[in-house]
């Protein structure tokens, strides 16, 4: 089939189809989304209204979203500044769990011995360290053999998690546990302050001076300089004397290490302990926090807060509607598939032709037009 | 040193080999799968979600029906569609291939769940279900061979279906019309397009060819390996097979020692369990995904120092035709 639809790409990108994009997105979403909530027997329109008020509706559902909304914005802004240079971190799981590892090491075997006031710096510093070494091998790996680093932050993802539940399970099981498999109880000095009477904790703080910290080292230094290069154009960045090798290193060890924060957060702030639950997907879902904010720190923030209210959202349906709470799962994607797709109408325009396409004087543009078949 | 040779005498029982055999095999359909989506010059990243969701559907449909082929046509056939979805994001909307596969896989491992909660008699979960699976069929004449026998073909009908497949993707991919049109679009789309080959029409068959592998593969774990269907339970196999890809330079036959290297893995892994070793388990089962970075480095050292050309050329690149004023 032939349809007289001409691709031509624009000129500079539309502002206006930048700004509908995202919208008609989340709109296109829902409806697939209802449709398949539809064929499950479910009523979408009060699914999507319960998931709202579950997310949004109240002052302790606003601050449960904003407790998932924390390690959402330190992973998607880590993931963001390394998918801003091309370096596609997929580990920011991984990174969060050795993360929290190390700030429940801290914890559990320094706090006897450090001054109280000492426990949380050492624990924060420990998250970050262990976060940014984790994020360091696959980076060296790439910078140095050129091994992709897909594969690797993925695969090392499926270790740390392991390793997580191993330690938890073992040798730092807590011995007056009842075989509950988790760690003691960090003590209070490990705890990162609350909101009076929420959940939300001191790591908000954390995700807040990360942004502005992103946002003026993109902006401002010449190291954002280089990574924004890179990202466009690694060739020229190359010739252009920029290192790749060195800014790799460094991408990687601030990306991995705003994911080791946001498991330092979660162990400190949350849990108190180190225990399941800790790797519950932050890290994957940040993929995607980091695309529709499109790698910018304050976009990031923005839908960081929007998909944590998503996920409360679908665990308030499987406790009120015994929905599952993977309804939220599949909107993200969905969401995400949507947004990509859309966003070629931000690069190119669409026009019917009015004329009969003269095949033999203009090869079409349109590559996609035959390929249906 | 004596871990090794333990490992080694483990190894080479024939049951431990059959082992190896059959979990490679879901493993080879999905590294096939991606060797012919990437040929064509689509980089799919979402092995694992396709894969996951094989599983689900496969597991489902044969639940439902009692027919395990109805399971195996529904993994492959959801597989399919779903390939389908990145190829029109990839190839008609030209999205980013990395992103886009990133989010296949995000998307099928969240449906797959949902699925699986839902799918059971009357919206009941799946979990648990003890449902049709693929039996051993022997081989006549050949199962009695002493030691291979019992290693090769005591197997099931999927994994002798693997046997045969390898050889004619090989002979499809080197010596027929269409596989030399395939490897031309992945390698010079531009020169296939100007040979009258149709570059979109090639890379949409072939993205949803290697889907429906995946498929196939992920039904081949819910329906023979570990018949029935738990969460999660792909395990990052899909990513696995990606990485098998590379290992395997893009041709078929060298995926299956790829594949077989990664069934001992987990050969050895389930039989340490079994016999009580002092290994701790959680260390066990990060063995496949250790050996996966150590090969992936090994390959790519190897290859950067003979200089071998193992990637399609154009793989990841969307191909536009000339835009001329």
């Amino acid at each position: 089939m032939i349809l007289p639809l001409k691709v031509e790409k624009r000129l500079s990108p539309s502002r206006l189809a930048s700004f509908l994009v995202p919208f008609i997105s989340l709109l296109l979403a829902l409806i697939f989304g209802g449709i398949i909530l539809l064929s499950a027997g479910a009523n979408p329109l009060t699914t999507y209204k319960a998931m709202l008020l579950g997310a949004f509706g109240s002052k302790y559902s606003l601050s449960e979203t904003m407790v998932k909304a924390i390690p959402l914005m330190l992973c998607g802004l880590g993931v963001s500044i390394a998918f801003r240079m091309l370096f596609w971190n997929i580990g920011a799981e991984g990174q969060l769990a050795v993360g929290g590892i190390a700030a429940a090491g801290v914890a559990l075997f320094g706090a006897e011995r450090l001054p109280d006031d000492l426990v949380l710096p050492v624990m924060f510093v420990a998250g970050f360290a262990a976060g940014a070494l984790w994020g360091l091998v696959p980076a060296l790996l790439k910078a140095f053999i050129r091994v992709n680093e897909i594969i690797v932050t993925l695969m090392m993802n499926y270790i740390a998690i392991l390793w997580v539940e191993y330690l938890f399970y073992g040798p730092w099981k807590d011995p007056a546990g009842y075989g509950f498999p988790g760690t003691a109880q960090f003590p209070e000095a490990a705890w990162l302050p609350r909101l009076e009477g929420t959940r939300v904790h001191l790591g908000l703080a954390f995700a807040l001076a990360a942004a502005v910290f992103i946002w003026l080292v993109l902006g401002r230094t010449k190291w954002g300089y280089e990574i924004r290069v890179i990202g466009e154009n690694p060739r020229a960045a190359t010739y252009a004397g920029i290192s790749l090798v060195r800014n790799i290193l460094l991408v990687m060890i601030l990306s991995g290490g705003l994911a080791g924060l946001a498991g330092m957060a979660e162990v400190s702030g949350i849990a108190h302990r180190l225990q399941k639950g800790l790797t519950v997907g932050y890290g994957y879902t940040a993929i995607i926090v980091a695309w529709l904010g499109k790698l910018n720190p304050w976009g990031v923030l923005l839908v960081a807060l929007l998909l944590a209210g998503l996920l409360v959202g679908g665990d308030q349906i499987q406790i009120t509607m015994q929905l599952p709470a993977a309804v939220a799962l599949i909107l993200q994607g969905a969401i995400l598939f949507f947004m990509l797709g859309g966003e070629l109408f931000t690069r190119y325009r669409l026009r019917w032709e009015r004329r009969p396409v003269e095949k033999a004087l203009k090869p079409s543009l349109v590559e996609g037009k035959g390929s249906g078949s | 040193m004596n871990l090794i040779i333990s490992i080694l005498t483990l190894l080479f029982t024939p049951s431990t080999l059959a082992v190896t055999i059959r979990g490679g095999t879901s493993l080879l359909y999905a590294t096939l799968g991606e060797i012919f989506t990437e040929r064509s010059g689509i980089l799919n990243l979402g092995v694992e979600g396709m894969m996951i969701m094989g599983a689900v559907t496969g597991f489902a449909a044969a639940f439902k029906t009692g027919n395990v082929w109805a399971g195996v046509i529904t993994g492959m056939i959801v597989g399919g569609l779903l390939a389908l979805i990145h190829a029109f994001l990839t190839i008609t909307l030209r999205a980013s291939q990395t992103v886009s596969g990133l989010a296949l896989t995000l998307f099928g491992s969240g449906l797959a769940s949902f699925l699986g909660q839902r799918l059971g008699p009357g919206g009941t979960p799946l979990v648990g279900r003890i449902g049709p699976k693929f039996g051993k069929l022997p081989v006549p004449g050949l199962s009695s061979i002493p030691f291979l026998g019992q290693a090769f073909f005591q197997q099931d009908i999927l994994v002798y279906a693997v046997y045969l497949l390898v050889p004619l993707a090989w002979y499809f991919l080197y010596k027929t019309r269409p596989g030399l049109h395939l490897r031309a679009v992945g390698e010079n789309p531009q020169t296939a397009d100007a040979m009258g080959v149709n570059v979109a029409g090639i890379r949409y068959l072939y993205t949803i060819v290697g889907g429906m592998l995946v498929g196939l593969g992920g039904a081949h774990l819910s329906l023979a390996y570990t018949p029935g269907w738990t969460e999660g339970m792909t395990a990052g196999r899909g990513w696995i097979a990606i990485a098998l890809v590379i290992f395997a330079t893009w041709d078929p036959g060298r995926a299956v020692v790829g594949a077989i290297l990664f069934g001992a893995i987990n050969a050895i892994q389930l039989r340490l369990q079994a016999q009580g070793t002092t290994i701790p388990a959680a260390f066990l089962n990060m063995m496949p995904y250790a050996f996966t970075i150590l090969v992936l480095v090994v390959i790519t050292w190897w290859e950067a120092f003979s200089r071998r050309v193992g990637a399609p050329a154009a793989l990841g690149l969307p191909y536009v035709r000339e835009e001329k004023g």
